[in-house]
């Protein structure tokens, strides 16, 4: 019985080479991505420059610190409301568009998907712009429309950094929420309110606790990016004076000399602390595909009549689509026009394309863009290759260990990104393979990232496909080489180029191994960016921005343009 | 007593493929107690009107009543939560955060009229006993298996003992031997509880089996309406024919005392407005077709070749060529008839009862592979 649900067992006799040949190369190659580098992170973070053997001298050091209890609890609290934010916009948008009558639903959904592409290192910035208390447009405004004395915003808080990160993530929940009400039977709410349930009832009594597995996981996984976040920690949060852990690692090696077993000791604290986040959500997903009732197949969802609260509704989502996409490129628009940066409408009279000019002759601009590109590309292309394999060794086989192929190319998502590359540098430092300061580390830095996409993408397609296609195949004579090509490949197709794109776009906004990693020859458009954003150059910096933006929304369009034209459309 | 009306009932909705149908003035009555089936293929309208009927959705037309209460209709439209009655759908719904006393229950507690805690325990341990679910009220509801669901939710639907109860396909997602069990346990608790039910299937034998009466549909409408006895025996369209039960469709040019049809006559009784030269519709059911290995010269008799005979344990399922028409006939399994060998088939005259054509062919039977639709 369990043959005809899962793994097929032909796999195995009917190539007998390349059954032990591929899924050993895959098991080396996450070896190799994943439990390399985090045991050499452990091991660094055991030692002290000078000294012999290893030592818990960088933990005592740094845990004894009442400093450091503060980062914990920044840290905390800062992914705690980045989460709860992200979640509960996410999740209300989801509903409204998915669920309820709204006016312009459609071209709503099209539009969220905007956001997705906006690079955290853009939208931070386009926030110190939109409501530092010193020069942010929004308090300028309030303070001249309501005549106060005194900004009513303060993007240089803790409460700034939460709205920053929690916006910015939000479009993700939506996604996630979108997909969690889609896959709900319809009749389970039918089924209510035939046995009498109003439609709040209904709402709060099933479909709210049905949806609650996705909910948690959802917020889980929120708290986890909330916590190895960046950007929003670095650019805001270090002027602020609220330091987290991210940040706190970063200074320790920007500091001279470089603090590497601070900066190892704090690495392990954080990765501890979402790896307990992670197998928490490994173990909310369990229960979530328990409580799945059956199919699997896309419902056709009721759609609540709102009535008279249809206007209410859609000002809702306009609203958030002005504080979320319009408004930051708005502001970023209008600082890469300005000359130099005051917050007044006088300086409307002053518009000039100089920042542009500036930033697309700078040899450094030219440099990045092509580094860019070839890492997303390179990227993209090698981490959807190797998860499909993976996929496929854990969804088909009944190899014994698939589950730990599974686990380990999971494991990347609790690794954040600056711990990835503080693991790399101490990697490095131990193997001296000269690839420092290349693009090959940002590759294996990007690929190790950012798998887990790619193994969710692909398992979760590998499911939807019978085994019995590729059983066909297998009868038809073809070997196991020309069955993944001819057939998974093609079936996979529209999930493929569709990890393909997003790996691509999470590529060009990777900032938080990068900022570690790169030197001058291999320097990355975000790295650029957050570069002329610390040593003050503004105007540049939103030049930069917008042009990046403009040029991802072009990419993103045209691939899926492109590739709607190939494969075989999902049915 | 709760009478059910349905009157010229209206309604477009988009089918699962994307296409466009309409229910279009749909109209029946189910008297107080009776089981009244919605019968028809994919897209014939049933489960709209079944869904109209529970206020799932709202019809663009006609009027919807429960005994004197108008549920939709004359501009009223009562929601479905303040309509009583019971529903079980066919993937059973139930809520899989809950156990199975809870399942049971909710009707209690989320109603206009609230129960007891002590009411619900003992409504809910009589409707699981109804079904045949007591002592399972612990257990989490997606523990079940299907079967068990089915009476879980045919138990849910109960509990408030409401006065109609609508079922839509229930049986459809159960394997063959639980589903012709369920079918008796299901007609046994509808007699004993007398209560009005509506129920939607396109499997012709549990409507047949099922009901007190059926509606076939067919295009959004009602074709024939009338007892499982009426509308086996007297098809009205050739859809109903076709649709209920298997048939060999005869048609040819009305002459006198019969049809033109085999290259003969086929003798038969003819309603009164059907005249010579017109087109008409003979519908021979297989066991109303006798097959014998030689000729006994009697009327309707038709020589032919044996195509297929299968043994199936209480009958030999025969395919007899008569000329280029293919006659479909059912034999006793003790007769030794052989593929290919000639044989003869008689069409009893008493059984032989024309209809005007309406052009309507069944697309079972073919002598080649062609398009093999379901």
């Amino acid at each position: 019985m369990a043959t005809a649900a899962r793994g097929a067992s032909f796999a195995l006799p009917a190539l007998p080479r390349s059954g032990v040949v591929i899924p050993a190369m895959a098991a080396t190659f996450l070896l190799l991505l994943t439990v390399l580098p985090l045991s050499m992170l452990i091991l660094g973070s055991l030692q002290v420059e000078g000294r012999e053997g290893l030592t818990l001298a960088n933990y005592a050091n740094v845990y004894s610190d009442p400093r450091t209890y503060r980062l914990l609890s920044n840290s905390f609290l800062y992914a705690v409301g980045t989460a709860v934010l992200a979640l509960s916009l996410g999740t209300a948008l989801a509903y409204i568009v998915e669920r309820t009558n709204v006016p312009f639903r459609r071209a709503f959904f099209a539009v969220t998907l905007v956001p997705l592409i906006v690079p955290g290192i853009v939208s931070t910035i386009a926030w110190v712009y939109l409501a530092s208390g010193k020069i942010g447009v929004i308090n300028k405004a309030f303070m001249a429309l309501l005549g106060l004395t005194d900004p009513p915003f303060e993007i240089y808080s803790l409460l700034g950094m939460i709205w920053a990160e929690g916006l910015h993530l939000s479009p993700l929940v939506f996604l996630v929420m979108v997909g969690a009400m889609r896959a709900m039977d319809p009749s389970l709410e039918e089924a209510a309110v035939t046995s009498g349930a109003r439609p709040l009832r209904t709402l709060r009594t099933v479909t709210l606790p049905i949806l609650m597995p996705a909910l948690a996981s959802g917020a889980l996984i929120m708290f986890i990016r909330g916590l190895e976040s960046f950007e929003v920690p670095a650019l805001i949060g270090i002027p602020a004076r609220v330091p987290v852990f991210t940040s706190e690692i970063y200074e320790a090696l920007r500091r001279y000399p470089q603090d590497y077993g601070s900066a190892g000791s704090l690495g392990v604290g954080l990765l501890a602390i979402s790896a307990v986040g992670v197998w928490w959500y490994g173990r909310l997903t369990r229960r979530a595909e328990r409580f799945a009732t059956i199919t699997g197949k896309g419902y056709r969802p009721r759609t609540i009549e709102l009535g008279s609260w249809r206007w209410p509704a859609l000002a809702f989502l306009v609203l958030y689509l002005l504080i979320v996409v319009v408004m930051p490129f708005l502001v970023l628009l209008f600082v890469s026009l300005l000359p130099f940066y005051i917050p007044s409408l006088d300086m409307f009279q002053r518009l000039t394309l100089k920042n542009y000019v500036t930033v697309l002759e700078h040899p450094d601009t030219l440099l990045a863009a092509r580094n860019s590109l070839l890492l997303a590309v390179s990227t993209a292309t090698i981490a959807m290759a190797l998860t499909a394999v993976i996929a496929w060794i854990v969804v088909r086989t009944r190899l014994p260990g698939r589950r730990i192929l599974d686990l380990l190319a999971f494991l990347p998502i609790g690794i954040p990104g600056l711990v990835l590359a503080v693991a790399l540098i101490f990697e490095l430092i131990s193997f001296p393979i000269p690839i420092y300061g290349t693009l090959i580390i940002l590759v294996v830095a990007y690929v190790t990232r950012y798998m887990p996409y790619g193994m969710r993408t692909n398992s979760a397609a590998m499911l939807q496909l019978h085994h019995e296609l590729e059983e066909a195949a297998a009868a038809s004579g073809a070997s196991w080489a020309t069955t993944f090509r001819k057939i998974v490949v093609p079936l996979l197709w529209p999930s493929l180029v569709a990890g393909w794109i997003y790996v691509f776009v999470v590529s060009v906004r990777e900032l938080s191994s990068s900022v570690l990693l790169v030197s001058h020859d291999s320097i990355v458009v975000s790295f650029v960016i957050f570069d002329l954003q610390v040593s003050g150059q503004s105007n540049a910096v939103a030049a930069l921005s917008v042009l990046l933006v403009l040029s991802l929304v072009v990419v993103v369009g045209l691939t899926q343009r492109v590739s709607s034209r190939i494969g075989v459309k999902g049915g | 007593m709760a009478m059910l009306t349905v009157a010229s009932l209206r309604k477009t909705y988009t089918t699962d493929r994307g296409g466009v149908r309409a229910v279009q003035g749909v109209s029946f009555t189910v008297e107080d107690g009776r089981f009244y089936t919605l019968l028809g293929p994919s897209g014939c309208g049933k489960t709209t009107t079944l869904r109209c009927i529970a206020g799932l959705e709202r019809p663009e037309g006609g009027t919807i009543q429960l005994d004197d209460e108008v549920l939709s209709g004359d501009g009223r439209f009562v929601p479905p939560y303040d309509r009583d009655l019971g529903m079980v759908f066919q993937s059973y719904a139930i809520w899989p955060h809950m156990n199975v006393f809870d399942n049971v229950a909710f009707p209690l507690r989320v109603g206009r009229a609230r129960a007891t805690s002590a009411e619900v325990r003992k409504r809910v341990e009589e409707a699981l006993a109804l079904v045949g679910l007591e002592g399972l009220e612990d257990r989490p509801a997606p523990q079940l298996s299907g079967g068990q669901q089915q009476r879980l939710a045919l138990a849910r639907a109960l509990v408030r003992k409401p006065r109609l109860l609508l079922l839509d396909e229930p049986l459809s997602n159960l394997d063959a031997k639980l589903r012709e069990r369920m079918r008796i346990e299901l007609r046994e608790l509808q007699r004993r509880l007398g209560i009005t039910t509506v129920y939607v299937t396109h499997d012709q034998g549990e409507a047949l089996f099922l009901s007190h009466r059926v509606a076939v549909m067919h295009d959004g409408g009602i074709v024939q309406e009338g007892t499982p006895r009426e509308i086996y025996r007297d098809p009205s369209t050739g859809f109903a024919a076709d649709f209920v039960g298997n048939a060999t469709f005869l048609a040819g040019d009305v002459v006198e005392d019969g049809i033109a049809a085999l290259g003969g006559r086929v003798r038969c009784s003819m309603p009164k407005d059907l005249r010579p030269g017109e087109k008409g519709l003979l519908v021979l059911r297989p066991e109303n077709v006798v097959v014998r290995g030689a000729p006994e010269r009697r009327p309707n008799e038709f020589g032919g070749k044996l195509e297929i005979a299968a043994f199936l344990g209480d009958h030999l399922d025969c395919i007899v060529a008569v000329g280029d028409t293919l006659v479909r006939a059912r034999a006793h399994p003790s007769v030794q008839l052989r593929r290919g060998q000639d044989v003869w088939v008689e069409f009893p005259v008493e059984h032989c009862v024309a209809m005007r054509d309406d052009g309507w062919r069944p697309r079972a039977l073919q002598r080649s592979f062609g398009e093999d639709e379901e």
